[in-house]
């Protein structure tokens, strides 16, 4: 993992993807900029670097710069990768930097995630279908602990989007729900709060935009920086989407 | 340019958890609501809150006996008496309810488990027996300047699951959001506001937003002190600043900078209170638990000011650990083993290992005390709506409502968020059906023009002028190296003529980039200027307040006082003036009359008059500054004296 090695007086190579699509002059290409490695940098660290001395023109995006805010999903020497996390000292001296696939490019390495997300989120209704209105006067409804941990497992998703530009299926096809897509419908299916039962999640996940989309390549599992168990995540939906078709049945 | 005139009931600018849960209850309301917001909502920084949210529920065997006037008491205290206490009386009573309706929304929240469970308290391990009946009941755990266990948690990502829950509300009501869109400024004629100009974020372009109510939910502003800060880019105050930009909304406490003891060196990057609170330890660079000897009750538990000053003297007593980025501390969770840090703390670890390379279960954390939250913000009455300026209202840290006073505890910004953003939202939407919207489109085309020109302005700049990111920088030195923990008259007298200086180069940035779009340079340039403001603003009420309060520590006048200081500062600054006007409000009606908060020092100037006095004015004096009146009249929420016995 990361550490102070990156001491040892390194000149970077960024070869960065740039094309602003509001400037009519503007086409796709690459381009390079040198930086002199410092101990602790990251492609925050880099990327800010090169746009405040070497080209102020340059668009990306960062927020928490802490792993959590899920903005800054692009593509390092060809991996999906968050660059608040992503460390120099971790890569070669040349370092190739890409907007992430699937998503609308907004210019150079900053992508449309927010409006992908928030479609994906109407598409498969991800919030609580509460079984009745809140209660301001009421205790809490119970959860066992173990349960709450589940959920919480999936529900620390933060839609970077990494998962979805490593996918082949959600690069082919534009209505796959996606890796994040499919925990997302995972996380409320768990969730004994909500009202909607096992016909309703078949007709959700258990089809070609679902889960039976998804052809098993595992990219997402690898990549994912929030390290969520998405193996389990499919083998779980698979599961309901049986006991539905099941239960359908009779 | 092409402009663009959008018309809608509320619009609300910032998508974070305050601005989100009052779009909300407007949206419920039936009315149209347009949330604007820097990064998806999903981004917002209140995603960053890690490690609880309060709320008095009482649940676990260590929180037995609490009750809102057991928070409100602490609220209270933590403020340093510089909060108003009505405005704390109902948050405390709210929080449970908001707590309780984010369980309804999804969150996760650990739970009760009844039976044996095991834990840190003060340096020991303790074996608690929770009760069965409680089994399933929304956890706590210990946090800062509390008398009880009483944040509710999940895990050390507590923020995300909330934001995430409320954002689903959000979507499930179809309530529209414009993202990669900022304020630029507020479309008013002085005392009522219209809405706001946008730019959007993709295109350079800019529109004019017309509202019957506008919220200014746009969170802190801690890149005024640059990078060293636990704050997002994000953070750069641009709704406080707006607001001040009016002329007529005067901002509160701006001077009030909470400095969190524990982010992690270098970076800045947070690590929550919670490691505290589940039983970590500070240590020097001899591994001395300092905490103990100089708060011997709360320990490392004590209020943020506390725990930051007694860090930041150690390290100026040379018991820091140098490094070239400055010194550190160590914080110690080693004790609470790896099983403990990877569920209850996960947030934590993965922080120590991909930002530092180290793991918590083996190896101690470098960490200093970093800027964090902004207690100051634009002032408003308990309704949330801005002084001087009918339609405005603001939520969240970006406004100062003002349960904080010189010191926010832990956990409760992440509650304030819900309970002021569905008690302002509920307002609003009253607002709303009693005002209708009238507004002469001059008053927008004139705001949208004005925008459109500072843009060229920037833009026509040639030649040698200074960089904008020189000029924040230099911004950030002058507000770290004097305007942060220990404070003095010569280092702020030197600040205040070095910003002002920074504020005049303003206008003769040059970029160096002038491509057609968003173009990120100029984005942050058109920025600046507001920033600057704010740190201006800042270092000046710094200066002119003679006391110690809470956050607010000046070397050199380190007593509380309650004779001259017991008032909130109040910062206008009036269109084309060189300068802002200071004036200063009482701090709200006197339940709790001023005391000891029970940990940093017991020292401190009386009061002269008395209490009964002090309140006879409050209300009008507050009106004098441009409160408006409120729907239901001042106290009304007040329980008086129930603290009693209770203290």
């Amino acid at each position: 993992m990361t550490s102070q090695k990156g001491a040892k007086n390194r000149r970077l190579r960024f070869e960065v993807f740039r094309y602003n699509p509001e400037d009519p002059d503007s086409r796709p290409h690459m381009q390079s900029y040198e930086i002199d490695e410092l101990p602790y940098m990251s492609l925050f660290i880099a990327l800010n670097t090169i746009r405040e001395t070497l080209d102020p023109s340059l668009q990306f995006d960062f927020a928490c710069r802490s792993a959590i805010c899920g903005s800054c999903g692009m593509m390092v020497n060809g991996r999906p990768a968050l660059g608040c996390r992503t460390q120099t000292s971790d890569l070669p001296d040349l370092i190739r930097l890409h907007p992430l696939p699937v998503f609308k490019l907004v210019g150079d390495l900053s992508v449309d995630t927010g409006v992908w997300f928030r479609e994906m989120a109407e598409n498969t209704e991800a919030w609580v279908h509460a079984k009745e209105a809140f209660d301001p006067d009421a205790q809490e409804e119970r959860m066992d602990d173990e349960l709450a941990q589940k959920i919480y497992d999936s529900d620390r998703c933060i839609e970077c989007g990494c998962c979805i530009a490593s996918c082949g299926v959600a690069n082919l096809k534009s209505d796959f729900a996606g890796p994040a897509g499919l925990n997302r419908i995972a996380r409320f299916a768990m969730d004994p709060r909500d009202a909607r039962d096992a016909a309703e999640w078949f007709e959700v996940v258990a089809n070609e935009q679902g889960v039976f989309g998804c052809i098993g390549m595992m990219a997402c599992h690898d990549i994912c920086p929030k390290e969520l168990p998405l193996l389990e995540v499919y083998a779980y939906l698979r599961r309901k989407a049986v006991a539905a078709a099941f239960a359908n049945k009779e | 340019m092409s402009t663009q005139i959008i018309n809608t009931d509320v619009l609300v600018i910032g998508g974070g958890l305050a601005g989100e849960r009052c779009a909300i209850e407007a949206a419920a309301a039936g009315l149209d609501v347009l949330i604007l917001s820097l990064v998806p909502p999903r981004r917002s920084h209140s995603c960053a809150a890690q490690g609880g949210m309060q709320a008095a529920l009482g649940n676990c065997v260590k929180a037995e006996g609490d009750n809102p006037t057991l928070h409100y008491l602490d609220t209270v205290k933590g403020s340093d008496w510089g909060a108003d206490q009505e405005v704390a009386r109902i948050f405390a009573e709210e929080a449970p309810v908001a707590v309780r309706e984010l369980a309804h929304y999804g969150v996760p929240w650990t739970r009760v488990r009844g039976g044996r469970n095991s834990y840190f308290v003060k340096g020991e391990r303790i074996e608690i027996d929770e009760h069965l009946e409680n089994d399933g009941l929304i956890m706590h755990r210990d946090f800062g300047g509390t008398a009880k266990w009483r944040a509710c948690y999940a895990g050390a990502g507590t923020g995300h699951a909330a934001l995430y829950a409320v954002d689903s509300e959000v979507v499930r009501l179809g309530v529209t959001v414009r993202d990669r869109a900022e304020a630029i400024a507020l479309i008013h004629d002085g005392g009522r506001c219209w809405g706001a100009v946008a730019r959007c974020l993709r295109t350079g372009k800019y529109s004019a937003i017309i509202a019957n109510a506008t919220v200014i939910a746009t969170g802190g502003h801690g890149r005024i002190y640059g990078h060293y800060t636990t704050n997002a880019t994000i953070n750069e105050g641009m709704g406080a600043a707006i607001a001040l930009n009016t002329g007529a909304v005067p901002l509160g406490n701006m001077e009030a900078v909470q400095f969190h003891p524990t982010a992690l060196s270098p970076s800045g990057i947070l690590i929550t209170e919670g490691c505290r609170g589940d039983g970590g330890y500070l240590l020097d660079k001899n591994l001395h638990r300092f905490m103990v000897d100089a708060e011997p009750e709360k320990q490392e538990l004590a209020s943020r000011d506390v725990v930051s000053r007694h860090m930041a003297q150690r390290m100026r007593d040379g018991k820091g650990i140098e490094t070239k980025f400055g010194p550190h501390l160590w914080l110690d969770v080693r004790h609470l083993g790896e099983q403990h840090l990877t569920t209850k703390l996960r947030e934590v670890f993965e922080i120590c290992r991909d930002f530092a390379g180290l793991n918590p279960a083996n190896d101690l954390i470098p960490v200093r005390p970093t800027q964090h939250y902004s207690m100051g913000g634009v002032r408003v009455n308990k309704d949330g709506e801005a002084y001087n300026m009918a339609g405005l209202f603001a939520v969240g840290e970006a406004a100062c409502w003002d349960m904080h006073g010189f010191n926010r505890l832990g956990g409760n910004s992440l509650a304030e968020t819900l309970v002021s953003g569905r008690l302002v939202g509920r307002r609003v939407a009253s607002f709303c059906g009693k005002q209708s919207l009238d507004v002469s489109t001059g008053v927008a085309i004139a705001a949208l023009q004005e925008a459109e020109e500072q843009a060229a302005r920037l833009l026509a700049n040639e030649g040698a002028g200074p960089s904008a990111y020189e000029i924040r920088d230099a911004m950030a030195e002058v507000m770290i190296g004097k305007v942060a923990i220990f404070r003095t008259d010569d280092e702020l007298t030197e600040a205040v003529s070095e910003l002002r200086e920074l504020h005049a180069q303003c206008d003769r940035v040059v970029l160096r980039s002038k491509v057609p779009g968003m173009n990120p340079e100029l984005s942050f340039a058109l920025r600046l200027k507001s920033m600057l403001r704010l740190a201006l603003v800042t270092a000046m009420g710094a200066l002119a307040r003679t006391e110690s309060r809470g956050a607010h520590y000046r070397s050199d006048y380190p007593l509380r006082d309650d004779e001259k200081w017991l008032n909130r500062t109040l910062v206008r600054w009036p269109a084309a003036a060189e300068e802002p006007v200071f004036s200063y409000e009482p701090v709200g009606l006197l339940d709790l009359p001023p005391g000891h908060r029970g940990y940093g020092s017991d020292e401190r100037i009386e009061m002269a008059g008395t209490v009964e006095n002090y309140n006879a004015e409050v209300d009008k004096l507050q009106s004098e500054h441009g409160k408006l009146r409120t729907e239901e009249s001042i106290g009304s929420r007040i329980r008086w004296g129930e603290w009693g016995g209770q203290q």
